[in-house]
Order: structure tokens, then sequence, then C-alpha cells
């Protein structure tokens, strides 16, 4: 029996009168990777604001139904956003460094919870952006501002600054939409070295790329989860008419 | 119709006349000033002017000390008043209110600065001077009272332009921030003002000009004594308002000190002017 990890119950999100999400139910298990594909407006980026609370910033957001992240409730009044948010790492479609250094964009999470000895975030500076697969190119330069990194090295930057959070989950929203083939090819082979230690949710718009990395995938269309499996299942034999359509591109 | 190339060329020529018109004008009122003013500084030496402490226009003696410092106090002065009140309206106006309040708030704020300055001088004399006066002694007329008024003067200048940089900063790193763990105010403060840094410097230099430049109300509320104030609570006399109280009688080398006193002003201004700037480009580089 494979251990749960999050568990999503007749979970409903509303911006003002619209519903984006309709009624998901969904487990996710610890340490893989579930890939969430589905065209664009289909309410996989809201689920991941969901999961992290992001979506509290957005003017008439409402939710229904319950999130269990290891088995509390995210939704409860009691949760602190900030904790739980540093749980939920979250890399976003465009790579948003802060305008600042390399460095200091990897220790700002740590920095707010009070990290200040300098050996370790070093340390912890020199381990991330090794799991993230950039610290041989910017070992050198890690004053620099991060905004004159490449749109790929910026990406996993974002990563490698998720990663200093120590979070338990990794939250992707389509961060490779806008890289080349081989900045892709390094993030997605870290995800797959990741999945050793985190659980890993990857909303991707392109779905060879859930083929590719994904333990599990789930389909999203129109707010709804039409259908979860494991990827081999979803990619070859869907139980959904409506993903294979998806899947052979015939629309979205 | 025919011909957009001739036409563009037409349109290129007249803007840049324009333009090197209102450029001109700069040009020509700086020469004026300077015309006027240099040959009494030169006659008299610049050391007496800048460092003299004396201002007898009649007896020759043309110190202008306590003015310089006179118009140095009561900006620094504003600048501390005015500076931390309207950065903190404009981060709660954009990052802490509900859209409806700082759409309220802010065309109000606006509405300050269309107020002119001799209403403010009005009511600092009215209201501002007797209570000084009351409550800490001194006649009230005072580098207090001068620095609270020109702090509130220039509290639009500072508030709107601070609210436009903050504006301007992206959404993206505010999620970005928050999606690591950051408080609000961790947010406002680590991300959003370092990186609203060049324009809120921009809107402390406008303000500082303002309070720099500002006669008529200061006029009001100083006491304008030629003296170098030994207190907050002395009266003052700033370098602009040396040139709205005597110019109206000066006449030959009074009047010219007077151009010198505006001289000085000038030089004051674009030595200010240049170090802010400086300031704000070396720390957005960093």
């Amino acid at each position: 029996m494979r251990d749960t990890a999050i568990q999503v119950v007749n979970f409903s999100h509303f911006y003002g009168q619209q519903q984006s999400l309709k009624n998901l139910n969904l487990v996710i298990y610890r340490r893989e990777i579930l890939g969430i594909i589905g065209p664009a407006r289909s309410g996989k980026s809201t689920f991941l604001t969901c999961l992290n609370r992001l979506n509290d910033l957005v003017p008439g957001s409402r939710v229904s139904g319950n999130i269990l992240i290891d088995g509390q409730d995210i939704y409860q009044p009691e949760v602190e956003v900030a904790a739980l948010r540093r749980q939920l790492g979250m890399v976003f479609a465009t790579p948003v460094p802060l305008p600042m250094s390399i460095y200091d964009n990897v220790v700002f999470g740590p920095k707010l919870q009070g990290q200040t000895n300098r050996g370790e975030l070093d340390r912890l500076v020199e381990d991330c952006l090794e799991k993230a697969g950039l610290w041989a190119e910017v070992k050198d330069r890690l004053k620099i501002s991060a905004l004159k990194l490449s749109g790929g090295q910026q990406q996993r930057l974002c990563l490698a600054r998720v990663l200093a959070l120590k979070p338990e989950y990794i939250l992707l929203d389509e961060p490779t939409s806008g890289l080349d083939p081989i900045s892709t090819m390094k993030i997605e082979d870290t995800l797959r070295l990741l999945k050793k230690d985190y659980t890993i949710i990857l909303v991707t718009n392109n779905t060879k790329q859930a083929a590719r990395v994904a333990d599990r995938t789930a389909f999203f269309l129109m707010g709804e989860l039409v259908e979860v499996n494991e990827t081999g299942i979803i990619f070859t034999r869907p139980s959904d008419k409506r993903t294979e359509n998806y899947i052979e591109g015939r629309f979205g | 119709m025919a011909r957009p190339k001739a036409n563009d060329r037409l349109i290129r020529i007249s803007l840049l006349v324009v333009a090197l018109s209102a450029i001109s004008i700069l040009a020509i009122i700086t020469i004026f000033i300077f015309e006027q003013g240099l040959p009494i500084m030169a006659k008299y030496g610049l050391k007496n002017f800048l460092l003299g402490q004396d201002w007898f226009p009649s007896e020759k003696s043309f110190g202008l000390l306590p003015m310089i410092v006179g118009s140095l106090l009561v900006t620094l002065g504003a600048l501390l008043i005015g500076v931390p009140l309207g950065l903190a309206s404009a981060i709660f106006l954009t990052e802490f209110s509900t859209r409806r309040v700082s759409r309220i708030l802010k065309p109000v704020i606006e509405l300050l600065s269309g107020i002119p300055s001799v209403v403010y001088g009005f009511l600092g004399l009215m209201f501002l001077v007797p209570f000084i006066r009351e409550t800490f002694g001194g006649p009230g007329l005072s580098v207090l009272s001068a620095s609270i008024i020109l702090g509130i003067m220039i509290l639009p200048t500072i508030i709107s332009i601070s609210i436009d940089s903050i504006r301007a900063v992206p959404d993206s790193y505010r999620e970005g921030s928050m999606a690591l763990g950051a408080t609000k105010w961790q947010t406002v403060r680590m991300v959003v003002l370092p990186a609203a840094r060049s324009g809120l410097v921009a809107g402390i230099i406008l303000g500082m000009g303002r309070a720099i430049g500002e006669t008529m109300a200061v006029i009001m509320v100083a006491g304008n004594a030629a003296d170098l104030p030994g207190s907050l609570l002395a009266p003052v006399r700033t370098l602009t308002s040396n040139i709205a109280l005597e110019m109206a009688y000066a006449s030959g080398e009074h009047r010219q000190a007077l151009f010198a006193t505006g001289v000085i002003l000038f030089v004051i201004i674009m030595i200010l002017n240049f170090l802010a700037n400086l300031t704000a480009r070396k720390q957005s580089r960093k």
C-alpha cells in the first residue's frame, strides 16, 4: 500500500461567480511525480495555487471541500499560511528570480526563517544549486544579479531557491514552457533525481513531458479531473474518450 | 496627403523647435541670473558670500551663510517629516489597503498639491505657529514650523510618485516571495521596496526640490531673521525668502547681491540633485 501524502476531497474552487475547479477527488502519493495535463484554462495551475494557498492573494477566490496534506486540512483557520508555503515550494511558468543576487535568491527563504549562520548558508547555497544542476555554471559569480542569467538558468535557480526551503513537496507550474530543449532536458533530469526525496506535482502543457517524467498522470478538462492513472496506462489505453482525444492532439 | 516622408520631416523639425525653445528658456534664465549675480560675487569675494554671517546690504555686508544654513535646515527638516510619512502612506495605499480605499484616498492626496502655498502658510501662521509658541516656547515662527509646513507640502509629490513606482513592481515578484513563505510585510520590505528604489528616490528628489524652492509658505511661518538659527525654535530665513522679501525695494549692489543669492540657490539645487541621482544609480546597480 502506498503512502498517501495529499488527499483532495470534493474540492471546488471559484473565482467570483465562475467555478474553476469542480468537485475534485484525488490522492497524491509520497515520493512520486504526479503529472497534470490538460488544455489551457482547465484548472491545472489553479489547482497548484490551491495546494499552497497562493490563490488567497486573488480577490474573489473561494473554495469548498477539503485538501488534506499529511492529514492536516490546509483550509482550517489555524493553519499558518507562510509555513504551509515553505512546505510546498512552487516554481512558476515564467522564471521569477527576485531582483537580487544569485546567492541572495537562494537564501531568501532560509533567511526569512531566521537562519543567519554564514557557513551554513554557504553550504546550503552550494547544495541546492548542485541539486538544481546550476552550481557548475554559476559558482564563480554568485554575487551577480540573478536577472542576468539566461531563462533556463533562472528557472533552475528558482528550483534551487525552492529546495533551500527544505520543502516536502515541489509544485511546478509549466516549468519548461519558455525554455529551449536542452534547458528542458536538464530540468527533467533534475526532477527524476529529486523524486527520491520529494513529492513532485508537475503541471505541464507538454503531454510528452508528462510521459517522460511522471509516474502517474492526471488529465484535467474545464475544471474537472477526467481521470488519473499510471502514466503508462494513461498514454496507451486511457479509459475516457476525452483523454484519448487530448493525448492524440485532436483538441486543446 | 501624398508624401508621408516629407510630413515626418516637418513634424520632426517642428517638435525639435518646440523642444529647443523650452530648453533655451532654461538657458536664458541661467545666463541672466549668473550675469546679474556673478560680478558682485567677484567684487566682494566668494568667501564673504558663502561664509559671511552678516547680511546688512546698506553697509555693503553680504554674508549669506545664515540663509544657506536656513535653506538646508528647513529642507532637511521637511524631508525628515515628509519622507517617512509619505513612504508609509504610499506603502499602505498600494500594498495593504483595499482597492476601494486607495481609489478614494489617492485623488484626495493629489488634491493636496493643488492647494496654493499661501494657504499652507496661512494655516501654519494661524494654528501651527501659536501651537509651537505655547508648547515649546520661543516666537513660534521658527525652523520647526517651516519644516513641518514644508514636510506636509511635499507629501503629495512623494506619495504619488512612490505609489506609481511601487505599482510598477511586477506582481510576479510578490508572488515569488510569498511562495517562498514570506509574509506580506517581509515581501514589501525585502522585495518590493528594493525593486522600486529608483522611483522612490526620484520622488524624494522632487520633494526636496519643492521644499528648497518653496518661498511663500516659508516666509509666513519662518520668522525671516537673517541670523544663524541657534535652535529649532529660532526664526530662520531661507535663500528664497531673502530674494522675495527684499527684491521689491532693492537697487544697485543690494539688487545684485540678491541675484547672487539666486546663483547660490541654483548651485545648491544642482549639487543636491546630482548627489541624489548618484546614490540612486549606485544603489540600483547593486
